[in-house]
């Protein structure tokens, strides 16, 4: 019997929530190591665990894997969360990068220099309901489905909802205007493997807030 | 018979590039229309081709298909450039993600202050020299074959060759930095014990890896003077990027 995978990463959402939100909604239980000081880090870099030196790595079907792009490619592909063949791979993809750009821009908003913080989130706003939520609001639109590719749960879905949280977490009225994605958020939602994942326990991680920064960039000094 | 793909992009590497090299190590051409204006670029997000409003643009097999990552990942995928399953298709994207990330650094360098610009692009080097360089040194040298997966050629020799001719344009010597290549150039004495360490040791250092790459038909027609790669960034492409994006 295969072992659990196993999460290497900090006590944060960062770039393994993505991971985390993807194995959780396929139903795979999961084991993580938590990095919780500059020692832990280096004993990873000193065993080669790391390809290039950066976590995320996630520790599967016996392998190392690192880059969180091919981590979830593979995830995503083992459990049939990625379309029928290449052309919906093709769709999939696509709207799952825009989803990655504006994860990244709300991720990294708490490390943002405290003057630059306001107008930072006033992109990350405009973004939203101008460029990434319209975008997929249309695609549901378009063909009326329950899911965004190929009538079919898929990858794409999952990181949509994710996002669709931390939008919500920015600033709830961002959903107003887009009646099928709060649509497709409470039906991802309550998905068995989902509706567990966000109770209070799972290996969900919290909004980090300025007082946890502190405390990281001591620890880690950056 | 099929069209040709069409390219929508600036006159410049940028964020297209790596598309260009891996439809031409492909052998399939391609036609590239260029963004000069901002008119022309607002009217490609009024006509809704872009669905997050941004290129690269790339219409093929009847789809509009935008973000880089999604264009490479299907045309590795077509052309069977993706290894042979799933644990090869998650190697290949690890390398290609990997070298992808150091171009990312030296195409975006060129838009910093000329202060910046230097020090984004000195850590590209030594990033590559430190951490990128040894561990695909590393890679070619535990299994000993020509390309870095499953024994064929695929997505992430082209594009770790992209990244090796990329990071030489900064620093001509990147390469030679390499511990095996070291005692051939600095202790020619050592270099017969060296090689009768490790047999193949002329197949598998990275300097061997350039040569062979480029030595293929489809890479080594892309890399002469004409073909459509294009030229590292400069004060014009930067300017015309700029305008068009009003950045």
């Amino acid at each position: 019997m295969a072992g659990k995978p196993r999460l290497h990463y900090f006590n944060t959402r960062g770039r393994m929530e993505s991971i985390r939100w993807l194995l959780a909604a396929a139903g795979v239980e999961f084991e993580e190591k938590l990095i919780q000081t500059p020692e832990d880090l280096e004993k990873l870099k000193n065993d080669g665990s790391l390809m290039f030196q950066q976590v995320p790595m996630v520790e599967i079907d016996g392998m190392k894997l690192v880059q969180s792009r091919a981590i979830l490619n593979y995830i995503a592909a083992k459990h049939n969360l990625y379309g029928k063949d290449i052309k919906e791979r093709a769709l999939i993809d696509m709207y799952i990068e825009g989803v990655a750009d504006l994860i990244e821009m709300i991720m990294y908003l708490p490390m943002t220099p405290r003057d630059e913080k306001d107008a930072k989130i006033t992109q990350i706003k405009d973004r939203t309901i101008n460029r990434y939520l319209p975008a997929f609001e249309k695609v549901l639109k378009s063909h009326g489905q329950d899911y965004l590719v190929g009538n079919k749960l898929s990858r794409a879905d999952i990181h949509l909802v994710e996002l669709l949280y931390y939008v919500e977490e920015v600033d709830p009225s961002l959903l107003a205007n887009f009646p099928l994605l709060k649509a497709l958020k409470t039906r991802i939602s309550n998905l068995p493997t989902v509706k567990k994942f966000l109770q209070p326990g799972s290996a969900r991680k919290p909004l980090l807030d300025e007082k946890a920064i502190e405390e990281a960039r001591k620890v880690f000094k950056f | 018979m099929a069209a040709k793909p069409k390219l929508c992009y600036f006159r410049g590497r940028g964020r297209m590039e790596s598309i260009r090299w891996l439809l031409a190590a492909a052998g399939v051409e391609f036609e590239e229309e260029f963004i000069e204006t901002r008119e022309q670029y607002e009217k490609l997000q009024k006509d809704g081709r872009l669905l997050f409003g941004q290129v690269p643009l790339v219409e093929m097999d009847g789809m509009v298909l935008t973000q880089t990552k999604a264009i490479l990942s299907y045309l590795a995928a077509k052309y069977d450039l993706y290894g042979k399953d799933l644990k090869e298709r998650v190697r290949v994207d690890m390398y290609a993600d990997g070298t992808l990330d150091l171009m990312m650094m030296i195409a975006l360098a060129a838009f910093k202050t000329p202060g910046e610009k230097e020090e984004n692009l000195a850590l590209v080097v030594k990033k590559a020299k430190t951490c990128y360089f040894p561990a695909f040194e590393k890679i070619l040298k535990d299994h000993g074959e020509d390309f870095l997966v499953g024994n064929k050629f695929s997505w992430a020799d082209v594009q770790l060759l992209e990244a090796i001719l990329m990071v030489e344009e900064l620093d001509a010597s990147v390469l030679s930095d390499f511990p095996l290549l070291k005692v051939v150039c600095e202790q020619p004495h050592k270099a017969q014990e060296a090689m009768n360490r490790d047999k193949d040791f002329s197949k598998i250092c990275l300097q061997a890896f350039k040569t062979r790459i480029s030595s293929i038909p489809t890479i080594k027609k892309f890399l002469q003077p004409g073909s459509q790669r294009k030229l590292p960034p400069d004060s014009h492409y930067v300017k015309t990027v700029r305008k068009v994006l009003q950045l």
